[in-house]
């Protein structure tokens, strides 16, 4: 550890902190409707959609929007990839357990990827059909978030708004125009962006989407994606500044912008927690160097123009929120350097979490803790004035268990049988590392990866005679599938039951949300509830290893 | 259903072609020469007599690129680890005798994440100052300001300071 490394950390969540009342504010003013510089392409994209603008869905409608432009995202996606043989001078077809993987991986805004896109994929599948997604499946997590949250605010009616609208204005006023000024910062850095290799464009929504998925098969460690310390410094604030306005655009739509304060002081000190432990576990020597009398910092995996404390931050960072693009091998992290990835996938991404994703997570633990809180004081519990009832509770725990429930049964199929075990690569506990390590994140919808685990196998170079696993492939993709849709659906319910909801006026024995009191209640709901879930297999796994000299 | 399929071909037009090629147009024109990605990013094999990157898990080849993806307990690292020290001792003692596995810096035996990693360590190149100097019958000093002066946060890049060198 340096004093220069503690000072780029610091001076990131500096600016990650400034950047948020400004991101936030911004997209409360969008989604108010208030920016419409963009009326003129709007007004005629909703007219050939043949939606109203006016006309709100209540929230079965907005979930069956959200299913039904996702399920036409998989089918297009899918049929992209299956049909890459007719593009000529490309690698062939992927095989369809692949493209299953793949196709869901994208419009789940997870972006697991088993196979390398250099020699996997055109440039064409990779601008027209991926980074289509990359833009598609962070807008919906933005229009749900927002959905949710009118909901929990709105003090009558039962409308959440229009899908199709919010996810519109999504990309038109946040995602377009914020990719089009970073990938033209990328290219000044030396981002590559030509004919064949199209990358700043797709680097930009990568990361502002909290997508992840590389141009090439190192992701962001390939200098054509992120050459200079600038860039990946840039890289780091872009994948988080979304999903850290977000809680401040809670609170401006809440009318009480402190409420928003809170969720984002219960994130940001859980993240200091998380990149302070990585930093000091990449600064040591591991196992393996030791064995080979080599004494240093874990630069094993890393790159140099990053050196220990950029490559930790951006591993924080990018399992804090559900991007999963990597500047280094989170499999050669230390043993408890790669405990902290896996432990901050397993809140269920609600540390920052993807765009949308991880405040509508975290909104579903503050409802949580407010039950808590309010069963230890002997009070209704109440979020904004409204009374938390029963169905609300019922539907919160539903969907705060589904994931790790998901991902438990995955890992657990995945280590038990011989399909399973065909994917690991390493030996010891490493090996279960891997596995766990794929199915946290995929459920999780991050899309990082332990790389040395396989779904897919190129002998060739080309598609050509390549083999995907099934059961990696089908696994991985019911798992993002679950991990996507079940807590959208049913964040979308409690928006709908609380929507309409009588608004008390707060009084003397009202529990706040927005103090520092409840924002400590907030972090030990998640770490007991989410966390808990999940020590005995992180146990068996990296923490074996950190804790022990052996080699295996 | 119309909603669905009208938003999906809008954004494959807008985002899916006419961004990224319109990106491409800009950058094409602003920077010709950085958009086409620069070889001065990618490591590649070295002559003997110059500065070598670090070790690669693919052998600096691209297609594709791949981590090394060995854990920090695995027999294998360590194996690995040993075989680079060994080569980078053979290759550095004669011109800095002395030299033991515990002074080597750690990225001249460890394998990079890219596999192309362009930068070596501020110390790892002084090292490598004695061997170019000796080889190539340069003044030690020269080379060891040509090092300082590639310097740019921690990291040197080898073809820079190849190039550099060769003049």
């Amino acid at each position: 550890m340096t004093a220069g490394g503690w000072l780029e950390i610091g001076l990131f969540l500096a600016i990650l902190t400034a950047l948020t009342p400004v991101v936030g504010g911004y997209l409360a003013r969008v989604f108010g409707g208030e920016v419409a510089f963009l009326g003129f392409a709007e007004r005629p994209l909703y007219r050939l959609m043949g939606v109203d603008p006016e006309h709100g869905q209540d929230w079965r409608g907005y979930a069956r929007s959200v299913l039904i432009f996702s399920a036409g995202s998989f089918l297009l996606l899918y049929a992209i990839l299956r049909t890459q043989g007719l593009q000529p001078g490309g690698p062939g077809a992927p095989p369809p357990n692949l493209s299953f993987n793949t196709a869901v991986s994208f419009v789940t805004n997870t972006n697991w990827q088993y196979y390398a896109g250099e020699t996997t994929m055109t440039a064409l599948t990779q601008m027209a059909g991926l980074a289509v997604q990359n833009f598609a499946s962070a807008a919906v997590g933005i229009a749900v978030v927002i959905a949710v949250i009118r909901g929990l605010v709105a003090r009558s009616g039962r409308e959440l708004g229009v899908f199709f609208v919010d996810a519109a204005r999504a990309i038109l006023y946040v995602l377009l125009p914020l990719s089009l000024l970073l990938a033209a910062f990328f290219v000044t850095q030396g981002v590559a962006q030509s004919t064949h290799l199209p990358v700043a464009s797709q680097e930009a929504i990568k990361l502002l989407g909290t997508n992840g998925g590389g141009f090439f098969n190192v992701n962001s460690a390939f200098p054509f994606e992120n050459p200079t310390w600038l860039s990946n410094f840039v890289q780091m604030l872009a994948i988080l500044a979304i999903p850290a306005g977000l809680t401040a655009t809670y609170g401006r739509m809440a009318g009480n912008r402190r409420q928003g304060w809170a969720v984002f002081a219960a994130m940001l000190s859980l993240f200091v927690v998380a990149v302070a432990a990585l930093y000091a576990a990449e600064s040591a020597t591991t196992p393996a160097m030791h064995a080979a009398g080599v004494v240093g910092p874990n630069m094993e995996g890393k790159e140099q123009r990053f050196g220990i404390a950029s490559s930790a931050l951006y591993a924080a960072v990018t399992t804090a929120a559900s991007c999963g693009a990597v500047n280094a091998a989170m499999e050669s992290l230390s043993g408890l350097g790669g405990a902290v990835p896996m432990a901050q996938m397993m809140t269920g991404e609600v540390i920052f979490g993807g765009v949308g994703s991880g405040l509508y997570g975290m909104l579903l633990f503050v409802l949580l803790a407010v039950f808590v809180a309010g069963l230890m004081v002997g009070r209704t519990p109440e979020l904004l004035g409204k009374k938390i009832e029963a169905r609300e509770i019922k539907l919160t725990v539903l969907a705060t268990i589904a994931v790790p429930l998901v991902v438990l049964f995955s890992s657990a199929v995945a280590i038990a049988t011989k399909h399973g075990r065909a994917s690991i690569s390493a030996s010891g506990p490493q090996g279960f590392s891997e596995t766990l390590y794929a199915y946290v994140s995929q459920g999780n919808n991050n899309g990082s990866a332990f790389a040395g685990y396989t779904g897919f196998l190129q002998p060739h170079g080309t598609n050509r005679g390549a083999v995907g696993l099934d059961l990696a492939n089908y696994l991985g993709g019911a798992a993002m599938l679950a991990g996507r849709f079940l807590p959208i659906v049913l964040v979308l319910a409690i928006a709908g039951a609380l929507a309409g909801k009588r608004v008390s006026p707060a009084g003397p024995g009202t529990l706040r949300t927005d103090t520092p009191t409840f924002v400590v209640m907030l972090v030990a709901v998640v770490l007991i509830v989410a966390l808990l879930t999940f020590v005995p297999a992180l146990l068996l796994g990296p923490v074996v290893q950190g804790l022990s000299g052996r080699l295996f | 259903m119309r909603a669905a399929v009208v938003m999906l071909l809008a954004c494959t037009l807008v985002l899916g072609l006419a961004y990224p090629l319109a990106m491409t147009g800009a950058a094409q024109l602003a920077y010709p020469a950085k958009a086409d990605g620069e070889a001065r990013l990618i490591a590649r094999p070295q002559p003997r007599d110059l500065f070598q990157p670090r070790p690669s898990a693919t052998g600096y080849a691209t297609d594709p690129t791949a981590f090394n993806n060995l854990g920090p307990n695995q027999r294998d690292l360590a194996a690995q680890l040993r075989k680079a020290v060994r080569a980078y001792l053979r290759r550095e003692r004669p011109s800095t005798p002395g030299l033991t596995a515990a002074r080597i810096p750690v990225d001249a035996v460890t394998s990079s994440a890219s596999g192309v990693d362009p930068d070596i360590s501020e110390a790892n190149a002084l090292i490598q100052a004695r061997r170019v100097a000796k080889l190539r019958g340069l003044p030690l000093g020269r080379v060891q300001a040509l090092v300082r002066e590639h310097v740019s946060h921690g990291a040197v890049n080898v073809n820079d300071l190849n190039r550099a060198v060769r003049r």
